[in-house]
């Protein structure tokens, strides 16, 4: 599974005017001589944008390592151009919300490679150096140094704080596929005999679950041809009206596939509870055992195949 | 906050129209990336709430538009009419598919297929349904 | 908008639903299977849905009145070949096709009308 992470800066790239992600950049004041300040600083990117980069990649390189000045050169690339963009439409207010989209899926990416947070955040910060380097070299005499170098490095810290959140949401995405991953090895359907498909469920029965175990067993029914599939669910500890809600479904489903489905695995306590719930599973099949449901399966798809091989 | 992409327009004046609506919304299911129960949910709910539109509203508009909440994407369906509007909307979501004139509106059905529903109606002022499907990952 | 064909074999009829069917056709196709199991007495109908990627609430309804309609003119139908993304939705929008036979594929409903199982073919 890939995320489309280019097709996303290619999205954010493109200026748009419902955007409303705020920036990391706190509030700055409207003075005349703050926006003269990001003028340089603008000028610096349309002006001395490669050089900025040179800059920036030789020392994200020492940082991240040799190997990735490539990457670093093309992400690097497309942020410099949104950071001019950026500065250059900004009259009163600084909308850094396609630079913070643009660094967030680069933090989220270099985190899937497997960098630290720090490493990541070094790299930004790694254009701030590069960024006074070139301010350094252009700004004239009767400049404000201090101020544009503290509007600079205002800019690159937010940006930085910024890729934090990247960090997390690519952390988060590793976390959530190794959660379906592990939904789908302990969901295993198995065909148990032919044209009998079974579904052994240990352990709680969720939402998600019991979703994925009606997905898998539909597909088994498709792909084996399947007659009969066995729910057995002598390894789920307890059935209330929710997880009996998806048995109904599950059986519905395969009976629609035109498949009998046989529930198994039913403790004696659980039958108790189930009718004092109210729970009415008169229309389904049922046994109390896998070993019983499958004898039930064997016979049905016997006399299904005696009956196909008469002419 | 959600961020919102521009969202692409569906007049829904003829049954043509919900064949269409059918099509455009599959086409954007699968370029989201939504896997194939998923991308069915959505079109069978785009089915359901167009034929609604074209049928009980007088015809009306099918607004698309990709969502972006933090980490995860989605797809909002907006429906929209000038029609008679329901009368009673609570009624409406809880029937079954029973309601006078055989299937009814549906509602309740389709909702259980989308991850966030909302119905704005009155009579007389039209009908709005808006509907989310995010994107998991698989 | 082309006729969905439908193909007679002996007794039993046999018509294809396509991919993307509108309202107006479905109907239409309800109609020739009634006038087709009328004009021929076809015993069984075998309506393949395979194709069907999306079968909605009208389709649903479409599929139980053919067969109410063509079992009232003495031919049992079989819905053949729903896919697992379809049975899903139908289940969660409520939609069973009550009383409709289902099966995989038309060896399997040919079969199941040979068992002389119900109209539900349920295990004992």
């Amino acid at each position: 599974m890939t995320t489309p992470a280019h097709a996303m800066i290619a999205r954010r790239i493109v200026p748009d005017t419902e955007h409303d992600v705020r920036s990391q950049v706190p509030e700055q004041d409207r003075s005349n001589s703050d926006l003269g300040v990001r003028a340089s600083i603008a000028d610096v990117l349309s002006h001395r944008g490669e050089q900025l980069l040179d800059g920036w990649v030789a020392r994200g390189a020492v940082v991240a390592g040799a190997s990735s000045a490539d990457d670093l050169r093309r992400d690097g690339g497309a942020v410099v151009d949104a950071l001019g963009r950026a500065l250059n439409g900004a009259d009163q207010s600084l909308d850094l919300g396609p630079v913070s989209g643009l660094l967030s899926d680069f933090s989220a990416r270099r985190t899937r490679s497997g960098d630290r947070p720090s490493q990541t955040a070094g790299l930004i910060l790694a254009l701030r150096e590069a960024l006074l380097t070139e301010l350094d070299s252009t700004l004239d005499e009767g400049a404000d140094r201090m101020a544009v170098a503290r509007e600079a490095g205002r800019l690159v810290d937010g940006l930085a704080l910024g890729s934090f959140d990247g960090f997390l949401a690519g952390r988060e995405e590793v976390i959530s596929q190794q959660g379906e991953q592990l939904l789908e090895l302990s969901t295993p359907v198995v065909r148990v005999w032919d044209r009998v498909v079974a579904a052994p469920l240990v352990g709680t029965l969720d939402s998600a679950r019991a979703q994925v175990v009606m997905e898998s067993l539909l597909q088994a029914i498709a792909d084996d041809g399947a007659l009969v599939a066995i729910l057995d669910i002598t390894g789920v500890p307890t059935v209330d009206t929710l997880v009996a809600q998806h048995l109904l479904k599950t059986v519905a489903a395969t009976r629609l596939m035109g498949a009998d489905c046989i529930v198994s695995g039913i403790a004696p306590q659980t039958a108790q509870t189930m009718v004092q719930l109210g729970i009415d599973l008169s229309e389904v099949t049922t046994r109390s055992s896998l070993a019983d449901a499958l004898v039930l399966a064997i016979a049905r798809v016997q006399a299904h195949t005696e009956r196909a091989a008469r002419p | 906050m959600p961020t919102v992409g521009s969202p692409e327009r569906l007049p829904l004046t003829g049954s043509d129209d919900v064949v269409r609506a059918r099509h455009r919304v599959r086409e954007l299911a699968i370029e989201l990336g939504f896997d194939l129960v998923a991308q069915t949910k959505i079109v069978t709910a785009t089915s359901e709430l167009a034929r609604n539109t074209h049928l009980h509203g007088g015809g009306g508009t099918l607004t698309m538009t990709e969502v972006v909440d933090g980490s995860r994407r989605g797809l909002r369906l907006e429906f929209t009419d000038e029609g008679p509007g329901i009368e009673n909307v609570q009624t409406a979501l809880t029937d079954g598919w029973s309601s006078g004139g055989g299937l009814g509106l549906g509602l309740s059905g389709t909702r259980r297929l989308v991850d966030s529903f909302a119905i704005e109606s009155e009579p007389g002022r039209g009908t709005r349904v808006e509907v989310t499907q995010w994107l998991k990952r698989r | 908008m082309t006729a969905v064909p439908v193909v007679r074999m002996q007794d039993a009829l046999i018509a294809a639903m396509q991919e993307d069917i509108d309202d107006q056709s479905a109907l239409e196709l309800a109609d020739r299977l009634a006038a087709e199991v009328s004009t021929h007495g076809a015993r069984i109908v075998l309506l393949d849905v395979s194709a069907a990627q999306v079968v909605d609430s009208f389709i649903s309804r479409v599929i139980v009145d053919i067969a109410r309609v063509c079992r009232l003119l003495g031919a049992e139908v079989t819905v053949v070949g729903i896919r697992p993304a379809v049975a899903i939705t139908l289940v969660e929008l409520g939609l069973s096709l009550e009383g409709v036979r289902t099966a995989l594929t038309i060896d399997d409903a040919l079969a199941a009308l040979e068992e002389g199982a119900g109209a539900d073919g349920r295990l004992a």
